[in-house]
């Protein structure tokens, strides 16, 4: 692996987001839109006798855009090569798909960054809400969202190199399709009985369900991160084989330059 | 029809043994065999759908063959991926660039990709050549199809490759910079014996640049040898001629 191609790839990402407003505003409009509705919802409901809603709330919204921001990080990065036929010029150079994933990898890290920044700021201005009351708890947290992200996000990418553009809406929809089950704004308890081993298998859910925890007791739940460690590590490993053999397909049935251009 | 082996005491930089793809029941590409030394420019010529740019594809890692080897510089393309293509370099009518950044930081990713270096200076020869220095700061979504393509040219060069593969590399460009663009492989290749494996409609340039033809249907090798060769064997005036031949049916 070497870092002077994941570097290149690094650059042509920020490039693109350096110049283009849209692309830019994208990485903060939704994480801003949230807050400014659901925020609001919550002072309306601090009038109620539920305890600690505004912390569960705010805490949840800018957690799981986190795990949002690093999905696109890698799907709409992906994307992009699509969309400017540029993928074919990547594959004939000696950039190892492994080099790409990472560079992708490292710039959904910056959209994390920057989203999750914002997102924080904004809460703690408006809402006088501090994420970093979260203490320790929040690095593991945010790692364990980032790379659940990543795994959906190279997911996406697979799908897309094995069905082509059609698939593209997954980039924007396969992180909601997830998001009922990952206990974001609920307990998993809340969930139909049958359901729960569902939400039980998805890394999120320990991590809000420990968000919760911290909030609630200050304690962080080493079991609860465990065990979403250990479910990202073999979904993270799952989805880079996945895209792997996806890659393999596309190579044979000769879909890089269709897809690509 | 198999090409024969070029006998000449150069290195071999290319070479297809017994190439078949197949996509389902159609053949794309049927037992292509064929070699390309150092310095040599061939031309693919073959009507739309001949297999011509699956061919490159397979030179270049893109589409796995359903059977046969590629060898490129000496070693497999299946094995020695990353060396091959730090050596090599392609540029398609139907391949472009991210258009959000400028001509200059498009080089600058492809120059990091490619390990060059001394990009700075790499980029701005590449730039001169092909008379897009002026351009430097301008998106790439503001450039015309023709500097576009100057574009990918000079994209292709930037790393000094051995080995040039171009599919159509003139199709969008004015009679003078293809002209140029024309001229400037061939010094390439008379410098630094870069070879070049290209495709394009363009007969004329076909007949000017090639050193040899490889002609294309229905994804077997159908005529081989040098541009005067194939126009004598198939008893025409030209290499259109001859094209025309093929495409209607008529060997």
């Amino acid at each position: 692996m070497k870092g002077y191609r994941i570097r290149a790839i690094i650059r042509r990402h920020l490039y693109l987001y350096q110049r283009s407003i849209p692309r830019l505003a994208e990485v903060f409009f939704w994480p801003v839109l949230d807050l400014f509705v659901w925020g609001f919802v919550t002072l309306y409901l601090r009038q109620f006798p539920i305890p600690r809603f505004v912390e569960f709330l705010l805490g949840a919204l800018i957690l799981w855009d986190i795990l949002f921001r690093a999905q696109q990080g890698i799907s709409v990065s992906f994307l992009e090569e699509i969309w400017s036929r540029n993928l074919p010029n990547l594959f004939v150079s000696p950039l190892r798909p492994s080099e790409f994933l990472v560079g992708l990898m490292s710039v959904s890290i910056v959209k994390v960054v920057l989203a999750g920044g914002v997102g924080a700021l904004l809460a703690w201005v408006f809402y006088s809400y501090n994420l970093f009351a979260l203490g320790l708890a929040l690095i593991p947290f945010v790692i364990n969202l980032t790379a659940m992200g990543w795994s959906i996000g190279i997911v996406t990418m697979a799908t897309i190199l094995r069905y082509g553009q059609e698939a593209e809406m997954m980039a924007w929809g396969l992180a909601f399709l997830v998001q009922p089950f990952s206990a974001v704004f609920y307990p998993v308890s809340v969930l139909p009985s049958w359901l729960q081993p569902i939400a039980l298998l998805m890394p999120a859910s320990h991590v809000f369900e420990g968000m919760r925890a911290v909030i609630e007791t200050g304690a962080i739940p080493l079991d609860r991160l465990g065990i979403a460690i250990g479910l990202n590590l073999l979904y993270f490993a799952l989805a880079v084989l996945l895209f792997f053999r996806s890659l393999q397909a596309a190579r044979k049935r000769g879909l890089i330059l269709r897809i690509g251009t | 029809m198999q090409e024969t082996v070029q006998e000449t005491t150069q290195e071999t930089v290319i070479e297809a043994r017994h190439l078949t793809k197949r996509f389902g029941s159609v053949a794309a590409v049927c037992n292509v065999s064929f070699c390309i030394s150092t310095g040599e420019i061939v031309g693919l010529l073959g009507p739309n759908g001949a297999g011509k740019t699956t061919l490159i594809q397979m030179m270049l890692g893109l589409v796995t063959p359903t059977s046969g080897e590629i060898f490129l510089l000496g070693k497999d393309i299946r094995r020695d991926t990353e060396a091959i293509l730090s050596q090599v370099n392609f540029s398609s009518t139907y391949v472009s660039m991210p258009t959000s950044l400028t001509l200059y930081e498009n080089l600058s990713i492809f120059a990091g990709l490619y390990g060059v270096a001394r990009p700075e200076e790499e980029i701005e020869r590449v730039m001169a050549w092909f008379e897009i220095a002026p351009l430097r700061r301008t998106l790439t979504k503001h450039l015309s199809s023709g500097q576009m393509t100057r574009l990918c040219l000079a994209k292709a060069l930037l790393n000094r490759p051995r080995v040039l593969f171009l599919d159509e590399p003139t199709a969008s460009l004015d009679p003078d910079a293809a002209d140029k663009t024309r001229a400037r492989l061939r010094s390439l290749r008379d410098r630094d014996q870069m070879t070049i494996f290209y495709t394009s409609h363009n007969m004329q340039e076909m007949e000017s640049i090639s050193d040899r033809i490889l002609l294309l249907q229905q994804g077997e090798i159908v005529a081989a040898g040098t541009p005067a060769e194939v126009i004598q064997n198939y008893g025409k005036d030209n290499l259109e001629d001859v094209f025309l031949k093929v495409a209607r049916g008529e060997s």
